[in-house]
């Protein structure tokens, strides 16, 4: 799985370092089921590619609504990789397994 | 919510000058509104101001969501304009929200709303209880997020939820090619769409606004001007004036005791629009000096826009005729506002004339002169806009006077702009070319509501102003200056002449009294001496009468008595 993931990720990102912690932000209105669909696979990527090196925060904008503009949320749900640099944000309900590597940078955009 | 059709449409008011007299009253209250136009016409101003008029007239706060501009870019843009955005953003009164999408930073990954925008706006309503929204501009989205499906959708449930917030909102929108806006937003935002303008005619820039429409009322529909400037927005609602004016009966003097002789001893009337036109040199710009200089020491107020000499100049000219501009000037009873025509469009300065004169406040206005404004064919367009000054100032009962300069060819009485029904009091002034001369002539063309002189005065610009002279009228024509001179020098000859004649004849007929009086004496004195000479040849006849009769009695006697009674029937028988 390392292997597999080091070669994919060949001069893009590199996961497999100690130092490296993922810090990912959900931010999500509510339980409504595009959150929860999402949240279900966020935690299915990280789990098969970040080697347990990442925390998931969710944010719930409907309790926190001051939050959302930090992050200049739009759309809903939203995961922004605050680490590492630089922020990246993806859209969605993450279903599209493939177009969330790429926009973890975890494969490289073809 | 149904109910709102049936009573009138509710509306809140944007305190933006003039934009709430078109609309009677505003945009429509809790209904979001589409203003839309091209690039850099003043959308975003727009939507500033009605938030910050909102905050300072009618304490309604209000959130400004920007898709373009950040925070600080706007607080320092509307400065120059005079609001203190971050004064109100301190006081809780505007909550300013930039919304920054990067195409790039982002990746679509599946389905997804915009809820995190209905959210983060929900926040900034609630947090300062915002009664206006302004977004500005939404179409940012369509570049940022690559659904336009999913975008499509969530615009029209954030309008529909903008409606049941109950915000009175403005939703600006870039102008696309066939359409309103680019997206199309006009599709979504149906109650009231605003479209401004920003045109370029020969070389000179108009802002206009329409109200393209406004659901459930009425509303003015033509093109309006509207100015940016150190105050922020001002739009003109000129052509919603009308032709009922307040009328005073007040006369004013126009500074030339002899031209007010010629206007019924009295001047003009008071917020009646005077016109002087004439050929170039003639004494125009004397004339509305005279004007301006009675008025300000009645104390008075003089607004006096120059549109060919700058202020100083024409304060050095008028003092060459004996009338002190500047001293005027610095009481602050005279405005000097001296533009170039062409500086800009004709609807700006309408817009200028507009602000300055609510600046101002003055009681006489002088336009010197018009004409320059006619340069191209825009005739139509140069004449309705004096429509809508003399209109604006009849409305406030200011006095006007323009100048205009009329071509020698023209038709004297055809002012340069056709301005002529719109004037009250018409005062030409013409050059009468006589014996190597020029001379200026002056008439009252019309003057209504006065019994004016018919009479042609000869002008004479003097180093004590402008003095006007009666001119000659005869056989010969209108006569003026040394012609005039001459033509009265010849006259006087005449009049001598006649009065030596008269004279003459006097003496003739007395030296005729006296001759018959003595032919009468003399008849008279021969009369008599026939009279006596016949009254002697009578006594004499009579005497001889009673000597025959004395001698016929004694003769009788002689003969004897028998024959007395034949005596006595001859007797009877002569006589």
């Amino acid at each position: 799985m390392t292997g597999n993931s080091e070669l994919k990720t060949k001069g893009v990102n590199q996961v497999d370092t100690e130092s490296d912690l993922w810090v990912l932000r959900l931010y999500v209105a509510g339980q409504s089921p595009k959150a929860m669909t999402a949240l279900k696979n966020l935690k299915m990527i990280c789990e098969e590619q970040l080697n347990g090196k990442f925390t998931i925060e969710v944010i719930d904008l409907l309790i926190n609504p001051q939050l959302g503009a930090d992050d200049q949320i739009l759309a809903l749900p939203t995961l922004v990789r605050k680490l590492p640099v630089p922020v990246r944000k993806i859209i969605g309900d993450l279903s599209n397994t493939e177009r969330v590597l790429v926009g973890l940078d975890l494969l490289p955009y073809k | 919510m149904d109910n709102d059709f049936i009573k009138a449409l509710p509306k809140s008011l944007t305190g933006i000058d003039g934009f709430d007299e078109i609309t009677l009253g505003g945009l429509p209250k809790g209904r979001p509104t589409l203003v839309c136009g091209a690039a850099g016409c003043g959308k975003t101003l727009f939507g500033i101001e009605f938030l910050v008029r909102g905050v300072t007239q009618f304490d309604e706060p209000g959130v400004f969501m920007s898709f373009e501009e950040t925070k600080e870019e706007l607080v320092t843009n509307v400065a120059s304009l005079g609001f203190d955005l971050q004064d109100l953003i301190d006081k809780k009164k505007i909550a300013l929200d930039h919304v920054h999408i990067e195409r790039s930073e982002i990746e679509e990954t599946g389905e997804y709303d915009l809820e995190g925008l209905f959210i983060r706006l929900g926040y900034a309503i609630d947090s300062i209880g915002a009664k206006r929204v302004v977004l500005d501009t939404i179409e940012s989205l369509f570049s940022g997020l690559p659904n336009q499906l999913i975008l499509r959708a969530e615009l029209r449930r954030l309008f529909r939820w903008l409606k049941n917030k109950g915000v009175t909102a403005i939703i600006t929108g870039e102008r696309g090619d066939d359409t309103l806006t680019r997206q199309g937003l006009e599709e979504y935002v149906s109650d009231c769409v605003i479209f401004l303008d920003h045109r370029v005619n020969e070389q000179t820039s108009t802002r206009r606004l329409r109200i393209v429409k406004y659901r459930g009322t009425v509303h003015g529909t033509n093109e309006y001007p509207f100015l940016i400037d150190e105050s922020g927005f001002s739009v003109l609602p000129v052509t919603s004036l009308g032709l009922n004016h307040i009328v005073s009966n007040e006369r004013i003097p126009s500074g030339i005791p002899a031209l007010d002789k010629m206007l019924e001893g009295k001047g003009y009337y008071r917020g009646s629009t005077v016109l002087v036109s004439g050929t170039a040199g003639v004494g125009k710009t004397s004339i509305a000096a005279h004007f301006a200089e009675a008025a300000c020491k009645r104390g008075e107020r003089v607004l006096y826009f120059c549109f060919e000499e700058s202020p100083n100049q024409l304060i050095r000219n008028m003092l060459s005729i004996g009338i002190d501009l500047e001293t005027l000037q610095q009481k602050n009873l005279l405005k000097f506002q001296a533009t170039r025509p062409t500086f800009y469009g004709l609807e700006m300065h309408l817009a200028v004339t507009h602000k300055a004169v609510k600046a101002f406040k003055p009681d006489i206005v002088i336009f010197d002169p018009i004409n320059t404004f006619a340069i191209s064919d825009k005739e139509m367009e140069v004449k309705t806009m004096f429509m809508r000054i003399v209109d604006f100032l009849k409305a406030n009962q200011i006095t006007a006077l323009f100048t205009s300069l009329t071509s020698n060819k023209s038709i004297l009485e055809n002012s340069a702009v056709g301005l002529s029904s719109l004037i009250d009091t018409h005062i030409l002034l013409r050059d009468i070319e006589l014996n190597g001369e020029l001379n200026r002539g002056m008439y009252v063309l019309k003057s209504r509501g006065m019994a004016n002189s018919n009479q042609i005065r000869e002008f004479i610009l003097t180093g004590e102003g402008v003095e006007l002279r009666e001119v000659y009228i005869g056989a010969k024509g209108v006569l003026t200056g040394s012609a005039r001179i001459a033509q009265e020098a010849n006259e006087n000859a005449d009049l001598l002449n006649h009065e030596k004649e008269i004279e003459r004849k006097k003496r003739e007929l007395d030296r005729k009294r006296k001759i018959i009086e003595t032919q009468i004496a003399a008849l008279h004195a021969e009369f008599g001496a026939e009279e006596s000479e016949a009254i002697l040849m009578i006594e004499i006849e009579q005497d001889k009468l009673r000597r025959l009769k004395q001698d016929k009695i004694e003769m009788a006697k002689s003969r004897n008595v028998i024959t007395d009674n034949r005596t006595v029937n001859n007797r009877r028988g002569i006589l």
